[in-house]
């Protein structure tokens, strides 16, 4: 185990039938007569980092979004250990977004305000906080204006805020699309943190040697179409694709 | 010329002085608008919540009739009141015309669609901005609307100061509803309307003093609430 670990306790009793392994099959994406995502089949295995990558407007966020449940799919399903992305698995996965979205409360009000969306006590849930504002390094900071902090402190905040939610799924987006190297860096090891901890990451980066820090296995998204999902080893040194082959030279993938 | 700095330094006489009849009517004016104001939060704030994140067939209508009733002249709206609580009218036998409550109900019912409208705006646009993240976190409906009041509670101010302030500057409503009966329902715009009529500058002047200064004070607290919570960029 990791020495992060005993420090973040967690906040209730995992729940349920197990989320994993995800099920995707025949997913589709269409709006306003494009298709936008599909048709893919997918399998999400516990316990790994899947890197969703690709180039811009492949369809990476939106498979996340689909994922999450955040919008609905035109056709196929999505199933968490059986069941589709409605609130009850939603609540037991989390996302991080892109552009952070911080409430305008003080960095420890953003992740109190997500803990008391789960159940537990008030020292359980004070003892909680005071770990998750020193897992991501903003003790310091705990009582600034949220909105104040720097870019990469607040990405950092709503990964943090993320994992008060004690998911068992995370969702990341693109998070460290405008962080410098050491923010990313930062993230990064929130991320692998969460990992080690027995959550499951589904990482989306167009990001080539981000890919390789963090990937157990890579998803290659192109024009919608899974063009290979296989372990990270095996991406990097001979990827199957073509699409992947140009994206990993540098060449401009279309 | 000679009238008018004359005018000008008995209406600061009548400041300074705490004039009675004078404090009577700011007194009465305070009680009324912020009665009122009190009023058209308690239903326009709820109303404009609702309308900011449910979806409905007519929602769309509604918005353009909320909108444009912003625009209501306080002389309109004052005759609708008049006619519905004169002695003949569906609220007759209640005997409020001509009395301060009557302004009261005037003054909500003028700002309520203000209150409403414009918080629906300040509510939706925060909503469109935490939407994603809010359904991410699966909120209850309760909850989203409560965390996004308190998210926009700096603009939601503002827009109370904007009802607040047209409801003490109208005048063609309390003077129909009110009647503008002295130590009754004299209130400070009335007065002015009076005073003016009759050439009595220096109290209209005092009046139209002291409502400029409520107005800065006003205007000045909304700034200090921002300044004072750094938060000015999102106000």
């Amino acid at each position: 185990m990791p020495e992060a670990a005993p420090s973040l306790p967690l906040s209730a009793d995992r729940a349920g039938a197990p989320l994993l392994p995800a099920r995707i099959g025949g997913l589709v994406f269409e709006t306003a007569g494009m298709r936008l995502l599909g048709p893919l089949d997918l399998d999400l295995g516990p316990g790994t980092v899947t890197v969703l990558m690709g180039p811009n407007g492949a369809g990476k966020s939106l498979l996340l979004r689909l994922l999450h449940g955040l919008v609905p799919p035109t056709s196929g399903t999505i199933l968490w250990g059986g069941a589709p992305p409605t609130e009850p698995v939603r609540r037991r996965q989390a996302m991080v977004f892109q552009s952070p979205v911080l409430l305008r409360r003080s960095v420890a009000g953003n992740i109190a305000f997500a803990l008391s969306l789960r159940p537990g006590s008030r020292v359980a849930h004070a003892r909680r906080l005071d770990a998750l504002l020193d897992m991501a390094d903003l003790t310091p900071l705990a009582h600034m204006p949220a909105r104040r902090l720097s870019g990469g402190e607040q990405q950092r905040l709503a990964l943090a805020r993320a994992l008060a939610l004690d998911p068992e799924v995370l969702l990341l987006d693109e998070p460290t699309a405008s962080l410098d190297p050491a923010a990313t860096l930062a993230i990064e090891r929130i991320v692998r943190q969460a990992h080690d901890r027995g959550t499951k990451i589904v990482f989306v980066t167009h990001d080539i040697g981000q890919a390789g820090r963090l990937a157990d296995e890579v998803v290659f998204l192109h024009r919608g179409r899974i063009t290979e999902h296989t372990p990270a080893d095996a991406f990097f040194d001979r990827p199957a694709s073509r699409e992947a082959r140009d994206y990993l030279a540098g060449r401009i993938v279309l | 010329m000679q009238d008018f700095a004359e005018a000008f330094r008995l209406a600061a006489r009548l400041v300074l002085s705490g004039d009675p009849t004078l404090m009577e009517i700011i007194a009465l004016s305070l009680r009324v608008s912020l009665s009122a104001l009190a009023i058209a939060v308690l239903v326009g704030l709820p109303a404009g919540a609702f309308l900011a994140i449910a979806r409905f067939a007519g929602r769309n209508a509604l918005l353009v009739v909320l909108n444009a009733l912003m625009g209501l002249p306080p002389v309109v709206l004052g005759l609708l009141v008049y006619l519905a609580l004169s002695r003949a009218g569906p609220l007759g036998a209640l005997g409020l015309l001509y009395t301060p409550t009557a302004m009261i109900i005037a003054q909500s019912l003028l700002i309520t669609p203000i209150i409403a409208a414009l918080s629906r705006q300040v509510i939706e646009d925060l909503d469109r901005e935490y939407g994603e993240q809010f359904r991410s976190l699966c909120l209850s409906p309760y909850r989203r609307i409560a965390v996004l009041v308190r998210e926009g509670r700096l603009a939601l101010t503002t827009v109370a100061l904007a009802g607040f302030g047209r409801a003490i500057a109208e005048v063609g409503a309390v003077i129909i509803v009110g009647g503008n009966i002295a130590h009754v329902t004299r209130v400070m715009t009335t007065a002015i309307a009076l005073e003016t009529a009759k050439g009595e500058l220096a109290l209209a002047l005092a009046l139209g003093l002291v409502l400029m200064t409520i107005a800065l004070l006003v205007n000045g607290a909304v700034m200090a609430i921002r300044l004072g919570t750094g938060d000015e960029r999102h106000a």
